[in-house]
């Protein structure tokens, strides 16, 4: 054991390299994680949040043992992952977002009761820890069911059962609720925090792209953005350096073409950040003001560009405005093909 | 023990534990889905039965029906290292299965010896099918020499050929769509140059020799010698050199195994290969 900390990361690089026919111009690597620290302590539930090809799911597959660092220092309950993975692997768990594995001729009970095994567990053990958590996630009636017969939402709950069964230190969650509807979703959420609850001293990390999720679940958040954590904190901290600013929701009508770039809402004197987002019925922009009188230039401006207001809101800052006045963007943008040339 | 009291084994027992647990759903599987009886029996009984009917036609010594019926029979074996051995890890892959058995603690190891339990069951359950059919539609007739040392060829046999499977698992834990093809490549060739389907000593002795290299070609020249005892000049070796090489062949492939996966994983961690899906 090296640290007492649940997970550490010290100037955590990866790089991975680009193979395959590519041409003269293309990147030879991709740099997924760039100067990644971390320390998450035990007893922690923590969030790793960011957009896709954030880097968030290249971190987990190190933390679990499946890549290794191209730089840096990675400790996992106590364990370096390139030294002592065989120690890691006896604590940790992994849960993805939709995943499917096992086999679809055997049933639930079967499938689980045969990762159990890997794990070393008594066969009466597995089966009755089975039995619980089955129960606990509401299919227990499900047991005989093939796997090939599971709806999506099913399915991940038994996938949260095979994650939790060995009773791990450390599990990993990645995107744990990808693709479930809302009540399943549910479901997961209160699973999670009922284990956490049960089980002070275990650690998990979470990540995940649904802003309210990471504000509902998280003790602590990292936000992460290009391979790079831009901030770590409690999610009311977070939020609080927001504090001091005006966050405004606004409801306009068509803005019309996008304007040279002095005439964009950026260029108001007081706005830190837009975020635009275009339905069919109109324009919802996500405003974060220096100011709260800094609204009436904004508005001066939508005016002069034939936009009328439908709606106005003030309100507290969320993850979503931390995330947006952190990255200067959405979420919902793909970054996951940020190539860099190397010589 | 951890300290919610869960007893979690390891060394032996994990290894035992996990073997057990990944042969499972292959022996399931070969009585839970019962289709493959029609396409993996009836297939190989029609090939068969095309060299039984050749052989008739030229007149051939009626053994040589017999070491069809043996050779068509093997093939279920061969079949299974192919595409249920060296592919698995590669399907697996895809499937999201390989992520979850690389970070158990449970040794790859012990998954492919799972894989290996559970393919030896569901082949040599066909094989059984096969080789009982066969001989009740064209009548052969054996004379079995030692049946101990029949039972000490098949399992060594086993052995040799099983290991194989592992090292080739291994050797594909890191690759792509060319498992598939490799598994393709590899297929009716051996046919061939094993003798699946007539005595191997008839390709001459250094290419009986090379082929010597897959398990199953000395497996089933012994074997057939052991079954068909009448015409003794129809081996390749004698049955005790034979039993031996087979032996170190065993020995070479497991730890072969052993070491590609070590190996193997150690890039695939590296260069980020066991984490990336169907390319």
């Amino acid at each position: 054991m090296i640290n007492d900390a649940a997970v550490l990361t010290e100037k955590l690089d990866r790089i991975y390299k680009i193979r395959g026919p590519r041409r003269k111009d293309d990147p030879r690597e991709l740099v997924a994680l760039d100067g990644v620290n971390l320390e998450i302590k035990r007893g922690e539930l923590f969030g790793l949040l960011g957009p896709n090809g954030a880097g968030k799911t290249t971190l987990i597959k190190i933390l679990s043992t499946l890549l290794l660092p191209t730089r840096g220092r990675v400790v996992v309950d106590g364990f370096d992952v390139v030294k002592d993975f065989g120690e890691i692997r006896r604590r940790i768990s992994m849960v993805s977002g939709g995943e499917t594995s096992g086999y679809g001729l055997l049933t639930v009970e079967e499938n689980l009761w045969m990762f159990a095994r890997f794990y070393g567990l008594d066969s009466a053990v597995a089966l009755r820890r089975i039995n619980d958590l089955l129960h606990l996630l509401g299919i227990g009636d499900r047991k005989r069911t093939k796997i090939s017969d599971l709806s999506t939402g099913l399915r991940q709950k038994m996938n949260f059962v095979r994650g939790f069964i060995c009773d791990p230190g450390v599990i990993f969650l990645d995107e744990p609720t990808l693709g479930l509807d809302v009540t399943a979703a549910r479901d997961v959420r209160a699973f999670v925090k009922n284990w956490m609850l049960e089980h002070p001293e275990r650690t998990i990390l979470l990540t995940t792209h649904y802003m309210a999720e990471a504000d509902e679940l998280c003790d602590r958040l990292a936000i992460i953005d290009n391979g790079k954590v831009l901030a770590c904190d409690t999610p009311h901290n977070l939020k609080r350096r927001l504090q001091r600013e005006a966050v405004f929701k606004l409801k306009v009508g068509p803005i019309g073409p996008k304007p040279c770039k002095e005439e964009m809402l950026e260029s108001v004197p007081g706005v830190r950040q837009v975020s635009i987002v275009e339905h069919s019925s109109g324009t919802e922009l996500s405003l974060i003001l220096e100011r709260e009188e800094v609204l009436s230039g904004v508005l001066t401006h939508l005016g002069r560009r034939g936009s009328k207001l439908i709606s106005l809101e003030k309100r507290e800052p969320t993850l979503e405005d931390v995330f947006i006045d952190l990255v200067g963007r959405g979420l919902n943008v793909d970054t996951s093909r940020r190539g860099k040339e190397t010589p | 023990m951890n300290d919610t009291g869960i007893y979690k084994a390891k060394g032996f027992q994990l290894f035992w534990r996990t073997a057990w647990a990944r042969a499972y759903p292959r022996i399931v599987g070969t009585f839970r889905e019962r289709s493959w009886l029609f396409f993996e029996t009836l297939l190989p009984v029609l090939g068969t039965a095309a060299y039984v009917f050749v052989y008739r036609a030229i007149n051939a010594p009626p053994d040589y029906t017999g070491f069809v019926v043996v050779g068509g029979a093997m093939i279920a074996f061969w079949l299974n290292i192919l595409w249920n051995m060296a592919s698995q890890l590669y399907w697996d892959k895809d499937m999201g299965n390989l992520e979850l058995y690389i970070i158990s603690p449970g040794p790859v190891m012990a998954i492919l010896m799972g894989m290996a339990i559970g393919g030896l069951v569901m082949s040599g359950t066909r094989a059984l099918i096969i080789l009982t059919v066969s001989t009740f539609l064209f009548g052969v007739t054996y004379q079995t020499g030692s049946l101990p040392l029949l039972g000490a060829v098949f399992l060594v046999t086993m052995a040799a050929l099983y290991g194989m499977g592992m090292m080739f698992a291994s050797l594909f834990l890191v690759s792509g769509r060319e498992a598939w093809h490799i598994s393709n490549l590899l297929q009716e060739p051996v046919y061939l140059v094993s003798g699946f389907y007539f005595p191997v000593k008839a390709i001459g002795f250094w290419g009986a020799a090379a082929a010597s290299l897959i398990p199953l070609t000395l497996g089933l020249d012994a074997i057939r010698q052991l079954l068909f005892t009448g015409d003794p000049t129809l081996g390749f070796l004698p049955v005790g050199m034979e039993l031996g090489i087979l032996a170190v062949l065993a020995v070479i492939f497991i730890n072969g195994a052993r070491l590609a996966l070590a190996r193997l994983e150690e890039i695939g961690r590296r260069e980020g290969r066991l984490i990336e899906r169907r390319r």
